[in-house]
């Protein structure tokens, strides 16, 4: 018997990369600075020494090249598992991502599939510039063909990456830096923690986990919004007596709509938070959403809290001004609740 | 390793299947797009890039490879998927965006997969090759055979993606072949306007592969050529670039006037169909009677794969909404 086991974010995911690649010998993976490294951010810590280099493969920095192999290898029959440090990287990758990966199986008319997990860091908060915070969720999201999964918590992300790597379509795995709870990130976000059997087990994508109860207003947050959510609704519960129910979708393609226009039928209220430029993105799909199938559902008009579509600047105070938190959800939720 | 007679024969019915694929093509294509030409209107609606004076390219290095080999095309395919040996009907078919083309018309004639042959496309200029190289990683990675090998444009060999597989094919040395077509042409801009080397083969140095560059379109030289590359692929020896000099007949694409290449080089271009049956007859390979026997064999083969599209059904629309994931529920 196993004895009870508190893991973050990486590591849960971690495990299960590993698991699978002891179980399967078509998954392997490949990225820049895996081997030896283990990943930037620690997805792939100590799997070199484990499987070796030939089934933990270092790149050149060549992404679009590196994506477009791992396309090749999908087509052949493997499961390849590739780790983009930084999604602020897709720019030099994105026509390997959105014009290979997530095209070949319906131009094909699904005669090709593309068996491939794409990991990636994204999200900001810790002041490392424009170029090295984005979250680009919606940039993900937004071109079809792509299942797009974002784990806010351990035992989400363990689940969530089984269901990855034995997936037939091409997964997009966003792993929030700040949620992964790595070592030269601080503290990990204690809600981001969970405790993780030791068995393999799956979470189908598309299916929202309801992260708290409640009636009077939903919001619904992503990755590191999750947590912000969470601590706002647990001041809303002590200082005003709000009852918060708070969804988290864990995958945004495909998005558990009935989830969430279930939930606001039930409150009434709905908030959105997103780490993402604002405009164009999760927020306006996840409102659009309830908008469009019954308005009358909604008592009051919906809010959103996200990046307000600018560059994410480097120093502390503005960019905490720029990013989410829990205060400003709080204080969008007061107006809503006319607090 | 010089191609048999029968070989030989063989490379030139290629040829001939792929021109009068493509002429039927042309005829269809313009047909019914005037007098005020409209890229949307007609049978064969979309851009059309034709393999006229390219067919060498590919009827001289399939011969090496089995459907074992895997093989990955560009924006101009329809000589690679004839060569490989793709059934016409289906092509002619999804060119026309019929239900019983090869992707039942979502992919089109920049999008032609054939899993049975390892055939897949990408309309993106040198993005092909990634594809490629990931399917000879894939194979030596499990200890089996096949190689891959993928088709594009001279001009291709400036983008990024080029130098970063070839360089990944070189680290890894992967069971590759990157084939050039060199038609002098990126759309309207000159190869020599494009890049200060003359010969793209040269760029296998810099990647620590085998590369090797074939003068004038020569199918008996292309077919020596990639029995070369194919060996070393074969044996563990890695990759190779192979660019071949040919000749792009009818510009970028359908429309494209050729306003930008100059008079004497429209004028020393050689046509493929006739320089081959000519060589081959010469060599008394072929007589002049076997040579047309095997034009209006292919010919009616031709012909018929294009009425069988005409006379197929479009999709139903909603069939747009199949085949979106492979397991999920959008």
């Amino acid at each position: 018997m196993s004895s009870e086991r508190t893991l973050t974010v990486a590591r849960a995911g971690r495990e299960a990369v590993m698991w699978e690649m002891q179980n399967d010998s078509s998954v392997f993976m490949l990225g820049e600075d895996v081997f030896a490294f283990g990943g930037v951010f620690g997805t792939a810590d100590g799997l070199g020494e484990m499987f070796g280099p030939d089934r933990i493969l270092d790149t050149p920095i060549s992404e679009t090249g590196f994506i477009g192999l791992a396309t090749g290898a999908a087509m052949a029959g493997m499961r390849p598992i590739v780790e983009l440090a930084f999604v602020d990287f897709i720019g030099v990758c994105y026509n390997a991502i959105v014009n290979l990966a997530a095209k070949h199986y319906y131009l094909s008319n699904g005669q090709v599939k593309v068996p491939m997990v794409l990991m990636l860091g994204s999200g900001g908060g810790y002041s490392n510039g424009a170029q090295h915070s984005q979250s680009l969720l919606a940039s993900l999201a937004h071109m079809p063909g792509s299942v797009v999964v974002t784990p806010s918590n351990a035992y989400d992300a363990k689940g969530l990456m089984h269901s990855a790597i034995r997936s037939d379509d091409f997964v997009i795995y966003s792993g929030q830096k700040k949620v992964a709870g790595v070592g030269m990130l601080g503290t990990p976000i204690k809600t981001s923690m969970s405790v993780v059997p030791d068995e393999p087990y799956t979470i189908p994508f598309g299916v929202a986990n309801v992260i708290r109860e409640g009636t009077d207003l939903t919001m619904v947050g992503v990755s590191w919004t999750v947590h912000q959510c969470i601590e706002a609704a647990e001041r809303l519960q002590s200082e005003h007596n709000i009852s918060v129910e708070i969804i988290d979708p864990r995958t945004v393609v495909p998005l558990d709509r009935d989830a969430i226009f279930d939930s606001v039928k039930k409150t009434g209220k709905l908030l959105v938070a997103d780490e993402d430029y604002q405009s164009f993105g999760f927020t306006g799909e996840v409102i659009t959403s309830v908008v469009e199938r019954d308005p009358s559902v909604l008592t009051c008009a919906p809010a959103r809290v996200a990046n307000p579509d600018l560059n994410i600047p480097y120093s502390r105070p503005m960019e905490l001004r720029v990013l989410p938190t829990a205060d400003r959800i709080v204080e969008e939720s007061k107006k809503m609740l006319g607090l | 390793m010089k191609p048999t007679a029968d070989q030989r024969k063989a490379m030139y019915s290629q040829i001939v299947r792929s021109r009068e694929f493509d002429d039927r093509v042309l005829e269809l294509y313009f047909a019914d797009k005037m007098p005020v030409f409209d890229l949307a209107k007609g049978v064969i609606p979309g851009e059309i890039h034709s393999s006229h004076g390219q067919e060498p390219c590919a009827a001289g290095t399939m011969p090496h490879l089995s459907l074992e080999d895997t093989i990955t095309s560009n924006h101009r395919p329809h000589h690679h998927a004839i060569c490989r040996g793709l059934d016409l009907n289906k092509l002619a078919a999804e060119l026309m965006g019929k239900k019983t083309g090869y992707c039942a018309g979502k992919g089109g004639h920049m999008h032609i997969y054939s899993v049975e042959h390892k055939f897949s496309c990408s309309g993106i200029i040198a993005e092909g090759m990634g594809p490629a190289a990931g399917v000879a990683l894939a194979n030596k990675m499990r200890g089996q055979a096949g190689i891959a090998v993928s088709y594009m444009g001279e001009a291709a060999a400036n983008q990024g993606a080029f130098h970063e597989v070839m360089n990944m094919a070189g680290i890894y040395k992967l069971p590759y072949i990157c084939i050039i077509e060199d038609n002098n042409w990126g759309v309207s801009v000159s190869k020599k306007a494009s890049t200060a080397i003359e010969r793209n083969s040269e760029r296998a140095a810099s990647y620590g592969v085998y590369g090797e560059y074939v003068e004038d379109n020569d199918c008996d030289l292309i077919f020596e050529a990639m029995a070369r590359c194919v060996e070393r692929a074969r044996s563990g020896q890695g990759a190779s670039i192979l660019e071949i000099q040919t000749y792009r007949l009818k510009g970028h694409m359908h429309g494209d006037q050729m306003a930008y290449v100059p008079q004497e080089e429209v004028a020393a271009m050689k046509d493929c169909v006739v320089e081959y049956r000519n060589k081959l007859i010469t060599e008394e390979v072929l007589t002049e009677e076997k040579a047309d026997e095997i034009v209006s064999q292919q010919k009616s083969e031709v012909d018929a794969a294009i009425q069988f599209g005409l006379d197929s059904p479009y999709p139903d629309p909603d069939d747009a909404f199949q085949n979106i994931y492979a397991g999920v529920s959008p």
